[in-house]
């Protein structure tokens, strides 16, 4: 109806436009609320932080904490673990980056950059494996690290992956010690 | 035929009676004037000042009996509300004490209180509010400004759509807090733990010993200190504690109305032009 | 309903679909090309104003079910997490909650309409029949709706309609029992209330899909009430429909907005805002606005199961309705008596409304009755006698001649063939 075979548009082709695309504009408008409904909330958004108590945490000791409804392992590494780990070669690593939040994006997977500041025995990671989200076991595989029963990846004592499926290192959460021996996460 | 329309006639004036008799029966409901609120109308915003003010009397005054269990400390920074600093809410945040747990011991402990933190009760449950308060229960105040309204009776409920009168909370709250009187009026027995207040809805007096009293609450801004302003304060600051999204409502409210005419408007003229050849 | 497309596949693959699902020429049977009597006026724009609305209320529906939890212990919680936390979730609750008011506004308007231009009479009489179905599943759903909040009035509203169950004599006690799943409105009760929430309204979908197929087996009614006799009586429902009733729900989402974003409180009690507590009852227990009439005829008979036996006879009456009156003629335009006695009897509604609001006392109660028996007098008494004592007016010969007679002559009514050329 409104598509005819005149050159320029007539003042009631523009009206039928102009309504559909006010039109248009309305409906676009309406459908945001409806979708950001299913974003994270105010409250969920605002559980950002924890605080644990890491001085019970005996070397070759581990704990595990909930953050944002995920399992945050702190492992108190021992010296060996520690050696093992900063002997590894950058080159020998199928990813290179620290994949740490306190970090810059760009920071290679070192044990120094894996592991807090100035605390290299402590080791703070999101638990969960890389790959498809499972929870790796511990102290275990072929690197004395983390084992995830999945799809078999093996993370070494520093939460690098070293051999199987998953692409990264197992993620270090933003966190900080707040005081000699207690950490807050997020 | 003709005496059959008289009749239904009557009848409609009789209807007509009926409809406007009622407002002379029931008791004498007590009167709650309408006050000046800056969140009233399609435009109406709050006060941030006024809402640190309301909430400083929260703090100082109501919150040793009235909890505030659906407000966060996080909600002080938030938009649209008394414009605390994201900073400054945490501040307040840790002035409070919350019990937190249970620890790996499997017992509770008390932190500082973070953002994410609701207020904390002042009573562990309702019974222990009950038996501190000579057998009266201290409402919570999240919802309370939503939660009680004098009845407005006809035709002012007409009018209230149409006057967007949604301040009914607020004003009872202020009248209530302005309405003690040393004195009650003669017939007006006052029982032990009861106080005269004329503006309490529910009865003539009320447990709840008259709150507020001149400079009992320190504003540094220069806003009288009486009693007649910390009521009005006290009473914005609920209001905002109970719909604190109230600021949006009313903006995105206008652009819903301002897209609708306009909306409205172009379509009633395509639906001229497409009816123009049609008797109808 | 797929008689009345002009539609002709063109494509192949229309073509092969046509051939195996004609669903194209059932939509554009229906919506598209139907042939509609072109006198209707904005009255007859509701029944697209309720499409509308109940597509709105499943939609905010749908989605507050997803951050919303029925239970005693949450439900109250978890509503004002809602209002308080959740992405535009105050809007989509105020919506929700006024659109349940909207719907019985413009569902009020369309029965009301259907009496007046008798749209009840014969062929229309299941259109009408199952419009009081969806009536009825429209209150029951509001209903357990407005107990999900879990607040003061929900709690009460839904103690005392439970109990009117057990009026019913030998029982009714078990019946009662039955719906709650307990002793007292609780937990299985809420979670119940929720579930057939969520269902029924796409039950009331179902039935207003019937709804439609059957007046438009029928053909629509009109304001003449004289069917339509030749094609210049009718226009094809698009653009002419589509757009008259497209402008109409932008009207009617004007008062909508005024009331979800300016007034969003004022169609609920206050009392709401309170959690249920099953050991204080409110000083004064109402229902929602909608309901307020059939409360007041509920509460204007002086006995348990007369009361509630009224209640639900003020509406089994409208299913009965086509053949109480027994004019001859549709529209109240030419009835002069019924005209006046429909004006009563919506007043008479109103006032029932009125008095339901009020304290169940003194003369509030005597004024009750009488509205209450006038209410089915209107029904069993007037109606049938009107249709014998009325003397109607001349009905037009035709939608083209009133609507010419209306316009006082005008163009030929040729031109509605042509309607959009230049």
């Amino acid at each position: 109806m409104a598509q005819q075979d005149t050159v320029e548009p007539t003042r009631r082709d523009f009206l039928y436009i102009a309504t559909g695309a006010v039109g248009a504009v309305g409906a676009g408008a309406l459908v945001w609320p409806f979708i950001d409904q299913m974003n994270p909330d105010a409250s969920a958004l605002a559980l950002a932080s924890i605080e644990v108590d890491v001085s019970a945490v005996e070397e070759g000791q581990s704990i595990t904490v909930k953050w944002r409804g995920k399992p945050v392992f702190i492992r108190h590494r021992t010296a060996e673990e520690v050696e093992e780990a900063k002997s590894v070669a950058l080159d020998d690593l199928p990813d290179q980056l620290a994949r740490n939040s306190n970090l810059p994006a760009d920071a290679t997977a070192t044990d120094e950059h894996r592991a807090a500041p100035e605390k290299e025995p402590w080791l703070v990671m999101v638990g969960i494996c890389t790959h498809l989200g499972c929870v790796p076991l511990g102290q275990q595989g072929d690197f004395g690290g983390w084992f995830c029963p999945c799809h078999g990846s093996h993370y070494d004592t520093a939460g690098r992956i070293r051999k199987g499926p998953a692409p990264e290192n197992l993620l270090v959460p933003p966190y900080e010690f707040t005081a000699d021996q207690t950490i807050t996460i997020g | 035929m003709k005496r059959m329309v008289g009749t239904v006639r009557t009848l409609a004036a009789v209807a007509g009676l009926v409809l406007a008799g009622p407002v002379l029966a029931a008791g004498e409901p007590p009167h709650i004037e309408k006050q000046q609120w800056s969140f009233s109308g399609p435009f109406g915003t709050y006060d941030p000042a006024q809402l640190q003010r309301g909430f400083k009397i929260y703090r100082e005054v109501c919150s040793g009996c009235h909890s505030m269990r659906f407000v966060a400390f996080r909600n002080l920074a938030q938009p649209g509300g008394p414009g605390f600093s994201e900073e400054e809410a945490k501040a307040i945040a840790a002035e409070y004490t919350v019990e937190d747990g249970p620890n790996d011991d499997g017992d509770m402990y008390e932190r500082p209180g973070i953002l994410a933190d609701h207020f904390p009760s002042p009573f562990p449950n309702e019974q222990a509010a009950r038996a501190a308060n000579g057998g009266a229960y201290p409402p919570d105040f999240s919802l309370l400004a939503k939660a009680r309204a004098a009845h407005r009776g006809f035709p002012n409920f007409v009018f209230d759509a149409f006057t967007q009168y949604q301040e009914q909370g607020p004003d009872y709250i202020y009248a209530l807090l302005t309405g003690y009187e040393e004195e009650a009026p003669e017939g007006v027995e006052v029982p032990v733990g009861q106080y005269y207040n004329h503006s309490f809805l529910a009865a003539n007096t009320l447990a709840m010993a008259p709150p507020l009293s001149e400079e009992l609450v320190e504003y540094t801004d220069g806003t009288p200190m009486t009693v007649d302003q910390y009521a009005r304060d006290v009473a914005a600051f609920m209001m905002w504690a109970a719909e604190p999204h109230l600021e949006d409502r009313k903006k995105i409210g206008f652009r819903v109305m301002a897209f609708l005419i306009i909306f409205g408007s172009l379509l009633y003229f395509t639906k001229q032009k497409i009816w123009r050849n049609v008797d109808h | 309903m797929a008689g009345h497309s002009n539609y002709v596949p063109q494509s192949a693959a229309a073509k092969w679909l046509e051939s195996r699902l004609p669903v194209i020429s059932l939509i554009r049977g229906s919506f598209v090309d139907f042939p509609t009597p072109k006198n209707l006026n904005y009255w007859w724009t509701f029944g697209g104003i309720l499409f509308f609305v109940l597509v709105a209320q499943l939609l905010t529906g749908i989605v507050l079910a997803m951050h919303y939890t029925a239970s005693t212990a949450a439900g109250f919680d978890s509503v004002e997490h809602i209002m308080r936390n959740v992405n535009f979730g105050w809007m989509l609750r105020y919506l929700h909650s006024n659109g349940a008011s909207m719907f019985f506004i413009a569902v009020y308007i369309h029965m009301f309409r259907g009496m007046y231009y008798g749209s009840y009479k014969a062929p229309r009489e299941i259109s009408w029949i199952l419009g009081v179905i969806i009536f009825l599943i429209m209150m029951a759903t509001a209903f357990m709706g407005y107990v999900l909040p879990w607040g003061q009035m929900s709690f009460w509203g839904a103690t005392v309609i439970t109990n009117l169950f057990s009026a019913i004599p030998l029982v009714g006690e078990e019946i009662r029992t039955f719906l709650w799943g307990g002793f007292s409105v609780d937990n299985p009760t809420l979670k119940r209330f929720f579930s057939l929430h969520y269902l029924l309204p796409f039950m009331i979908f179902g039935v207003a899909l019937l709804h439609v197929w059957a007046f438009h087996t029928s053909g629509n009614n009109n304001p003449t009430g004289v069917e339509p006799k030749s094609k210049q009586d009718t226009v094809p429902f698009h653009p002419y429909y589509t757009m008259k009733d497209l402008f109409a729900v932008i009207v009617f989402m004007i008062l909508f907005a005024w009331f979800a974003f300016y007034v969003p409180n004022y169609m609920g009690h206050p009392d709401n805002y309170i959690e249920a507590n099953p050991l204080v009852t409110p000083a004064h227990i109402v229902p929602e606005w909608y309901f307020l009439p059939f409360y007041a005829i509920l509460r204007a008979i002086p006995d348990k199961l007369g009361g509630v036996v009224a209640m639900f006879g003020s509406i089994a009456v409208l299913f009965v309705l086509p053949w109480l009156d027994t004019s001859k003629v549709r529209s109240g335009t030419f009835r002069p008596l019924f005209k006046q006695f429909f004006w009563i009897f919506g007043a008479v509604c109103v006032g029932l409304g009125y008095l339901g609001a009020q304290p169940a006392e003194g003369i509030y109660v005597i004024m009750a009755r009488i509205l209450t028996a006038y209410y089915f007098a209107h029904f069993l008494i007037i109606l049938p006698l009107l249709g014998f004592l009325e003397k109607p007016k001349p009905l037009p010969a035709s939608i083209s001649e009133a609507v010419l007679a209306k316009s006082g002559g005008g163009q030929p009514a040729g031109a509605v063939a042509a309607p959009d050329t230049k």
